[in-house]
């Protein structure tokens, strides 16, 4: 569904990316983990066209993404939930989620998607006159997922979705996410939380460095005794 | 006496307004001081002035074609001044400079046209009529002055606020990089914004030179000065700052002119903007952020 083959990212002069690598299939849920400033945002940011890689390739069913304008991959179906949430503070949860249908274009003539995304997050129906602004941070996640949702996307990518959210919020939204994953929505999913992330995914790869160190599936990065000593110890610590 | 002056101060403080809120527009939007937004509003007069002089239009045809040829003098400075700008991140302060020298280009291009003379509307583009109000002598052109202007700043809220592209506009005065991940076209959304901005100007123009009754290339440029003190008194970005601000500086540089004298105006009108900066540094409708629709860019 989703290739990525030997980009490399560098902004101003400091390389993000180097040569990465990784295919994200139908229907499946891919993580990346790794270390803050390790590259995993500056990855989706790519994949979405906000930032120029300068070689490599990312093909989406065949299409080549790279040198895409951002609106054009939107609108092809490959949808980016930002990180830090970045709902449109000053326009109610009903505008910024009809903003959301925009990427939908021609693609898809649902008018179901309104209604799906409140049975999915009831309070986002609530809320629906409420400014995205005045919304908690957990409200305000489901919110830019919902968003992502009502474009049709065909693939969706996540960054840091449980950052600075309550334990408890942070089930609801990966619970959300399971069932958005069992209905058939690829995702590709970039989390801090490794061990949330692993519990949840069905491939995974860790990025450091700007490299891809290791990847496989979840359940045996898991495993992998160098994967528990790094990552997994540190975030129940942090947890 | 005070009535009349307060009248006449509201018909062109609503034209001042009308002229601010393209300027205001563009930044709350686009983030850009378009120092060329006087050489609009001229250019804009001088449409209208043609399409009577010219064509024999009536005074309606030339209000709608001061307002294509201002948004589309507008889009083109975008093409030319700020879009190259753009693409290579260049800072803000570029593209003041860049719009400052699109303004000396425009304003040298009308001089070369007109040969520095001042022209005017013809006598009968508009029926001069007066009507006695509450002892006040209201023109017909003061009354259509103010439903033009009134109009005006319905339909663009409408469309800002009810609108689907409205909606995208308010998005991208938000966030650009978040708009974009939505699928907004942030072109089309560029070229909106400018063609707005510039109409409104273009209107305010043609209602200037009636007013007045002259039209010539250097008529923006105190226009645009005193835009500068009705978004920055009104809160930059702000709709509504920029239109009851319009309206106070009307009124008051009538009023200074009629009791105090002509000379004193600009005093006057700069004295109120350090006044009002002192106890309020972000306006009076301005936000701390900046306004109603300018929040920093992402």
């Amino acid at each position: 569904m989703l290739e990525v083959s030997g980009l490399s990212v560098s902004y101003s002069g400091i390389r993000a990316l180097k040569d990465v690598s990784l295919t994200v299939g139908k229907g499946e849920i891919f993580a990346l983990i790794g270390p803050n400033g390790a590259g995993k945002s500056t990855l989706l940011n790519t994949l979405s066209g906000m930032v120029q890689a300068q070689t490599g390739h990312a093909r989406f069913d065949g299409v080549e993404l790279i040198g895409r304008p951002a609106h054009r991959i939107a609108r092809a179906g490959l949808i980016q939930v930002p990180e830090g949430r970045q709902v449109i503070a000053p326009l109610t949860v009903r505008e910024n989620l009809e903003l959301g249908r925009i990427a939908a274009g021609t693609r898809s003539g649902d008018r179901n998607a309104l209604d799906r995304v409140h049975d999915l997050f009831p309070v986002l129906a609530e809320r629906r006159t409420q400014l995205a602004g005045s919304l908690s941070g957990g409200q305000q996640q489901m919110l830019a997922i919902g968003r992502a949702l009502m474009g049709a996307p065909r693939i969706l990518l996540l960054d840091e979705p449980s950052l600075g959210l309550a334990p408890v919020i942070v089930r609801e939204v990966f619970d959300a996410l399971l069932r958005l994953n069992a209905s058939g929505l690829t995702i590709l999913l970039v989390e801090q939380n490794a061990k949330l992330a692993l519990e949840t995914a069905h491939h995974a790869a860790i990025l450091e460095m700007g490299r891809v160190v290791m990847r496989g599936t979840a359940a045996d990065l898991a495993h992998d005794p160098l994967v528990v000593d790094h990552y997994l110890g540190r975030t129940e610590e942090t947890a | 006496m005070l009535a009349q002056q307060l009248l006449n101060g509201v018909v062109v403080g609503s034209v001042y307004g009308l002229f601010a809120l393209g300027f205001t527009l563009l930044f709350g939007v686009n983030h850009i001081m378009n120092m060329a937004h006087g050489a609009v509003f001229m250019w804009g007069a001088f449409a209208g002035l043609f399409a009577v002089t010219m064509f024999d239009l009536p005074f309606a045809a030339a209000l709608v074609i001061g307002a294509v040829a201002g948004g589309l003098l507008s889009v083109v400075l975008d093409w030319v001044a700020f879009r190259p700008l753009r693409k290579r991140n260049a800072p803000e302060f570029s593209a003041i400079v860049s719009s400052i020298g699109a303004n000396l280009i425009l304003l040298s291009l009308a001089q070369q046209m007109t040969a520095t003379r001042v022209m005017r509307f013809p006598f009968d583009t508009f029926p001069i009529r007066f009507y006695e109000i509450l002892g006040v002598r209201v023109q017909l052109l003061q009354l259509v002055i103010m439903a033009v202007v009134i109009l005006t700043v319905v339909g663009l809220v409408w469309y800002l606020q009810r609108t689907n592209a409205g909606r995208q506009i308010r998005a991208v005065a938000y966030s650009e990089g978040t708009s974009r991940l939505l699928g907004i076209n942030p072109f089309s959304i560029n070229f909106q914004v400018f063609f707005l901005s510039g109409a409104l100007a273009g209107v305010a123009g043609v209602l200037i030179g009636l007013v007045f009754n002259s039209v010539h290339f250097m008529m923006g440029e105190p226009l645009l000065l005193r835009a500068f003190v009705v978004i920055i008194l009104g809160g930059l970005g702000s709709i509504p700052g920029a239109l009851i601000a319009g309206l106070l500086i009307g009124i008051v540089q009538v009023l200074t002119v009629s009791y105090l004298s002509a000379g004193m105006a600009d005093v006057v009108v700069f004295s109120l903007l350090f006044l009002v900066l002192l106890a309020r540094p972000t306006g009076l409708f301005g936000s701390a952020s900046g306004g109603a629709a300018r929040v920093a860019r992402q």
